[in-house]
């Protein structure tokens, strides 16, 4: 554990005064009646990864499912208070829900591919935000695969089905997609949890080189995890933000003793 | 020494925890074998059923095969008084209320499946379901009785002159839409049999669409898709067979069904123009309408062969709907 976060620490580092992309204030949540998400305060910065840590059922998938509406599609589920994206509150019901989501894209636990080409699965989502030739659309679809570090196994059979890759390519392939539509906020929900070893350490690897061009917000079970890719940390217990800090701070030094006990394996 | 000491310890506490009987036996082998020879009888009795009914249909249908050959099936000629028998106006019939009660009743069972899956708030989803479900176990006649008394002659006195008025007056398509306004016609069986098919295709198509993942269509709304370009590029191709299937059952519905066809199709055996708006006959219902009349010999065959040639038809529908699937899995890639 403390070799972990150390060669996080000597990797990585933030500097002093990082700019806010995603201020989240007085956020509650609710399922129906169940209030899932208690008085979120938070900053997501820009060009960072801010990883949410917690037990299962803390609301981590929650918080980040909420950021980009997806919770809207179901209508028993209900979001109070400020998600401020660049001023404007994501809250608003006159938002445009489809510009929204090709701002804040999303990746799943498990790969969801689409059921068509490996082409067609990037090019998808670009179709439907901008318009352009076949050429330029080649070239985004290239440059999203080159990106997610597919391009090279996937080059020769861009006709194929999207479904006929492995676990891990389909989760690159989802990745792919979500950063073809150029979006300023990439949430990860898990993105590793479907996947074997090695094809969770090519996504990590891919985090650390995403986030140059994208703000990556990720939820992961696995703390080592969320020492090796984030810069911030924040850990959830109960539907509440119990420690928000530097990853590196949050995992070396916590403040809160139930901070402590959960990354130290003393929880429950 | 203190090995065997042991190992009879092991035993004994075994044998005082688990209390096996003294003589133990493995479970008989008897009713796996009857269970699994049963089961295969029963798919060879399918089989052998099939088998026995084309083979009896094409003896029954001998005689007329031999006497008219294959113009038999574009002969128009239906004259049992002249012993002259040609199948064309009953094919014709049986194509058309098909075809057209697919035409209607396709893009109205997507809607009500997309809107059942998708659009509905979540209290009217179970009653509205039950209510189509409800309308598939109203039987054919009652369809058919309804149809011949409510609604051929609303039909014939609104909805048809209407259509000759508009539809009508088009080049070429005007054609269907022409000629006396009666109600019932292949028009009017074509949108009875839409009625009684929609509840098949629309359950079925709700039931492939209910089982798409919801992390799939969420990762389409993730990247921006309205609703109408999820159901469309993602949930319809991601249920494709069971889409099609659907629809096949639908279509195998409507070729096959008699009573209400009967009713409302006008039961002519002349047709001397492309409206739809004409009376016709279809395949079941000739056989219908003539059987308990027919005489032995050429009569009874030739409506043996409509039997047949109904059976061959609803073969090649199910063959070409094999060949659409495997057409459209090439396309989305995972064959190539």
């Amino acid at each position: 554990m403390a070799n972990v976060t150390l060669q996080a620490a000597s990797t990585v580092k933030p500097p002093l005064a990082p700019q806010a992309q995603l201020v989240i204030r007085n956020f509650n949540f609710y399922y129906g009646g169940f209030h899932a998400l208690k008085n979120i305060n938070m900053d997501i910065y820009k060009g960072r990864v801010t990883a949410f840590i917690g037990p299962s059922g803390c609301g981590k998938s929650t918080l980040l499912r909420t950021l980009n509406r997806m919770y809207s599609l179901y209508p028993e589920q209900r979001a109070e208070g400020e998600l401020l994206l660049d001023g404007k509150n994501l809250l608003d019901s006159d938002l445009d829900l489809n510009d929204l989501r090709a701002r804040i894209g999303m990746v799943f636990q498990k790969p969801t591919p689409f059921p068509m080409s490996i082409y067609d699965n990037i090019a998808f989502g670009v179709r439907l935000h901008e318009k352009m030739s076949r050429g330029q659309m080649d070239e985004r679809v290239e440059w999203a695969l080159q990106r997610a570090a597919l391009w090279n196994e996937v080059k020769d059979k861009l006709n194929q089905s999207g479904m006929s890759l492995s676990g891990g390519q389909q989760q690159r392939l989802c990745i792919a997609r979500g950063i073809a539509v150029k979006p300023e906020i990439l949430l990860l929900d898990e993105p590793t949890s479907a996947l074997d070893p090695i094809s969770t350490l090519r996504i990590e690897e891919l985090i650390h080189d995403l986030k140059k061009d994208f703000t990556i917000v990720i939820v992961t079970h696995n703390m080592q995890q969320a020492a090796r890719v984030s810069d911030y940390t924040a850990y959830m217990y109960l539907g509440e933000v119990v420690e928000f800090d530097l990853t590196d701070t949050l995992f070396i030094k916590p403040k809160k003793k139930e901070t402590e006990d959960y990354i130290t394996g003393r929880f429950g | 020494m203190t090995l065997p000491e042991s190992g009879a310890a092991v035993a004994v506490a075994a044998g005082a925890g688990l209390k096996v009987s003294p003589v133990r036996r493995a479970p008989s082998q008897l009713g796996d074998v009857i269970f699994a020879n049963l089961t295969r009888g029963f798919a060879i009795l399918a089989l052998a059923s099939l088998a026995g009914i084309i083979v009896s249909l094409i003896y029954g249908a001998w005689p007329s095969i031999q006497k008219f050959g294959l113009p038999f099936l574009w002969s128009a000629d239906w004259n049992p008084p002249m012993a002259k028998f040609g199948a064309l106006i009953p094919i014709y019939g049986t194509l058309v209320t098909s075809i057209i009660a697919l035409v209607i009743a396709v893009p109205v069972s997507f809607g009500i499946a997309i809107f059942l899956t998708e659009l509905s708030p979540p209290w009217l989803r179970r009653p509205l379901g039950t209510a189509i479900e409800l309308l598939a176990a109203i039987p054919s006649i009652v369809y058919g009785m309804w149809g011949l008394l409510v609604f051929a002659p609303i039909f014939g006195k609104t909805i048809q002159p209407a259509l000759a008025a508009s539809l009508g007056q088009l080049p070429v398509i005007g054609q269907l839409f022409a000629g006396p306004t009666i109600g019932v016609g292949l028009l009017s069986a074509g949108i009875i049999l839409a009625i009684m098919i929609i509840p098949f295709i629309a359950s079925v198509m709700r039931d492939v669409f209910e089982i798409t993942p919801q992390m799939l269509k969420e990762s389409a709304y993730g990247v921006g898709a309205t609703t109408w370009e999820v159901v469309w590029n993602v949930v319809l191709p991601y249920t494709k067979a069971g889409v099609i299937g659907g629809i096949i059952l639908g279509l195998g519905r409507a070729l096959g069904e008699t009573m209400a066809v009967t009713f409302v199709i006008g039961n002519t055996n002349f047709l001397s123009n492309a409206s739809l708006f004409s009376p016709g006959n279809s395949i079941t219902s000739a056989l219908a309408n003539e059987f308990a009349e027919a005489e032995q010999g050429l009569h009874t065959a030739a409506l043996i062969e409509l039997g047949l040639i109904l059976f061959v038809i609803t073969f090649v529908v199910l063959a070409i709907s094999k060949v659409l699937l495997l057409r459209l899995e090439r396309q989305e890639g995972r064959k190539t």
